[in-house]
């Protein structure tokens, strides 16, 4: 009566809940007989009427046959709701109409070069990153607005669930509790990974059939590369505002906190900046080293410093150089495995910060009791 | 509306059940079992710990002490598979609004990996089942509470589950709803042999589809049987009423069996009070008598007595430990 009985053990054979019974292994006893009609013959054809633990065998194998079933059927849904939502249909929107004015913009730029010019390093990666006229580059569109793609996808992913009840409902599925957290992660990153690559590649199309420039092998690679860490990025506030919608109950305050954190760092991420070097150090020129390297904190600074390096073949470094070390340096450009040495302790580092704030949310999810 | 044989395994047994949170004990030693084809209806007000009792049911809540097992196993160590046999409706269950009752029910079948062609045609069964065949391709925002009761229960059952576990099903239904989802429920326990474990702090409710009663009280289970058990057990008393054709004083020859208490005229009839169940006892007497027996019957407290009864035993233990 002391020691409870394995998971695979049939109620009927624990002596504690049936003593009569579990003592025949035959079947015979009526009390099994009696289990096995009520119980097990329903689902089972009579032809493999089975007696109740082994059937839960067989169910525990259906559950186990598909590993990755939980989270897939969690990011399907969730995938689809994204994609059919007006939010998702207001952001491409807006990013669409962006991004036609920066190929408008970058068009005229590109056109005057071409004929001054013809050794332009890479002009088609230009059409992403140039814009003579004061509407920003499709990069710095990106930079500036794909937090808030993650934000969107994220800030009401659990705590709606609660406030709709599904919650509960949710969690009584045979599926593990990470298996929300995590396909609701990935559905964001999918709708965010589908937009991004829309927008590029319409770019792409304006560039080859309105202005006749191709891109060469390497400038695909790089626009690969940004689109890699651009969702590294975008990534790293989809897990944030995951993290604000299960600790904050409502969708309306997660969302402000999340925008709020968004605006800090990508408004006033350099200003803050700036403050805090001052308050550390009275040399000008330590003032500006560690205001370099305090802005570093920000997830913003990271991601503009390494798509500037990818996007741009000229950029040779993503620190500071003092005018000494920039005296006679010959122009020229580099290979993309160049780039991305000169960017990776910038990459890595916003894969780490991306990877701590989805453990955080991930984490948070898991402790939280399922009855709000 | 007696319990099934014993001789059949519960399908959920608990054995010295607890939950503590920190120093409140939401469920305090519970003993349940609930066999397979029968309702067994956990009566209690809010708060007493019927909503914590279910979360440990479905292993989504951990158990301070004692032994659970639900369809045989052990919740705490294999969730996924008592998940996948048990169908539960929280109470107030919630949909997404957006979709349509088909499109959540198809999402459920898709977390219990059920294939598409076997996941619709159950859908469609249980649509139609449970009365929603018609209104299945509307977004559930536009559903009545009633209607998403009883797609709750659709849902819970799309899985083919062996027990069926319902919180507070019939919170905030009219009647009519009310009526619909019990007698879904009641049917399901008859025709499926499921089992099924409700909630609910609305006695006449209970005490209409439940073959077996617990009284719920803070944490602790304070009472349980048949309604007529406890009825009948009313502070160890049992009252029969007699009634024979011809004019006869019942009393002397009555109150000579053994364990009768008093026999008092009340009316036409006459009341007996017993220690035991003395009605095999006094049809014997009365017609050994060459008397014609009328009616025999025990006179049931209903539920809502018993209740009140209950809930005022553990009003005055608050009472005392008052200084």
């Amino acid at each position: 009566m002391t020691t409870p009985n394995g998971p695979e053990t049939g109620p009927e054979t624990g002596p504690e809940t049936a003593p009569e019974a579990g003592t025949d292994p035959a079947g015979t006893d009526p009390a099994r007989q009696d289990l096995v009609r009520r119980y097990g013959a329903r689902l089972l054809t009579p032809a493999r009427r089975i007696p109740d633990p082994l059937r839960s065998h067989v169910l525990s194998r259906r559950v186990a046959e598909h590993p990755g079933r939980g989270w897939r059927a969690v990011a399907g849904k969730e995938f689809a709701d994204h994609v059919t939502s007006v939010r998702f249909l207001v952001l491409f929107f807006l990013l669409g109409l962006a991004c036609i004015a920066a190929v408008m913009s970058a068009a005229g730029f590109l056109r005057d070069v071409a004929s001054e010019a013809t050794d332009t390093p890479s002009p088609f990666l230009l059409l992403y990153t140039q814009s003579p006229e004061r509407i920003p580059s499709f990069a710095e569109f990106v930079g500036f607005l794909g937090p808030l793609l993650g934000i969107a996808f994220g800030f009401d992913a659990i705590n709606q669930e609660r406030a709709d009840r599904t919650l509960p409902r949710l969690v009584s599925q045979p599926i593990h509790r990470d298996d929300i957290v995590n396909g609701k992660f990935v559905a964001g990153l999918g709708a965010i990974g589908l937009t991004l690559v829309l927008l590029v590649t319409v770019m792409a199309g304006v560039g080859i059939v309105r202005l006749g420039i191709t891109p060469s092998p390497d400038d695909v690679a790089r626009l690969f590369a940004y689109l890699v860490v651009t969702l590294l990025y975008i990534g790293l506030w989809l897990a944030f505002a995951l993290l604000c919608s299960v600790l904050l109950r409502r969708p309306a305050t997660a969302a402000l906190v999340a925008m709020a954190a968004w605006l800090v760092f990508t408004l006033f991420g350099t200003f803050l900046a700036g403050l805090a070097a001052g308050a550390l150090t009275d040399n000008q020129t330590d003032e500006v080293r560690m205001e370099h390297t305090v802005s570093q904190v920000s997830p913003s600074t990271l991601y503009d410093a390494s798509t500037a390096t990818l996007l741009n073949p000229q950029v040779r470094s993503v620190g500071l150089l003092t005018a000494e070390q920039l005296d006679r340096a010959v122009p020229g450009t580099l290979s993309l495995d160049q780039s991305l040495l000169v960017a990776w302790t910038h990459i890595t580092a916003l894969g780490a910060a991306c990877v701590v704030i989805f453990a955080l949310a991930y984490v948070a999810f898991l402790r939280q009791e399922v009855r709000a | 509306m007696t319990a099934p044989a014993t001789g059949s395994a519960p399908a959920i047994w608990t054995h010295g059940l607890t939950k503590r949170y920190g120093d409140k004990v939401a469920v305090d030693n519970l003993h349940l079992e609930v066999h397979p084809g029968e309702i067994f209806g956990l009566l209690g007000p809010n708060g007493a710990g019927k909503t914590t009792t279910i979360l440990m049911l479905l292993g989504l809540s951990e158990p301070s002490g004692g032994r659970l097992k639900v369809v045989g196993l052990d919740p705490t160590r294999s969730a996924l598979d008592v998940k996948s046999r048990v169908g539960y409706v929280p109470d107030n269950v919630g949909f997404y609004g957006g979709l349509s009752g088909r499109r959540n029910l198809a999402y459920t079948a898709r977390l219990n990996g059920l294939d598409r062609s076997t996941a619709s045609a159950q859908i469609d069964r249980l649509l139609d089942e449970v009365g929603l065949a018609d209104r299945a391709d509307d977004p559930v925002r536009h559903y009545s509470h009633g209607m998403r009761q009883r797609l709750g229960i659709a849902d819970a059952l799309v899985k083919d589950p062996d027990v069926l576990i319902l919180d507070e099903p019939t919170i905030g239904l009219d009647p009519h709803g009310a009526d619909q989802v019990l007698g879904l429920v009641q049917r399901l326990a008859a025709e499926r042999g499921v089992a099924v474990l409700l909630t609910s702090h609305l006695l006449t409710q209970v005490q209409q589809v439940c073959a077996r009663v617990g009284i719920f009280t803070n944490g602790r289970m304070v009472a349980s049987g048949t309604v007529g058990e406890l009825a009948a057990q009313r502070g160890g008393q049992y009252l029969v009423e007699v009634g024979v054709a011809e004019k006869a004083d019942l009393a002397p020859m009555v109150g000579e069996i053994p364990g009768v208490a008093d026999v008092t005229a009340d009316g036409d009839a006459w009341l007996v009070r017993a220690r035991t169940d003395v009605r095999a006892a006094v049809a014997e007497r009365i017609g050994g008598a060459g008397l014609t027996l009328v009616h025999l019957h025990q006179r049931s407290e209903d539920l809502g007595q018993i209740y009140r009864r209950y809930f005022a035993e553990e009003g005055s233990d608050d009472d005392t430990e008052r200084p």
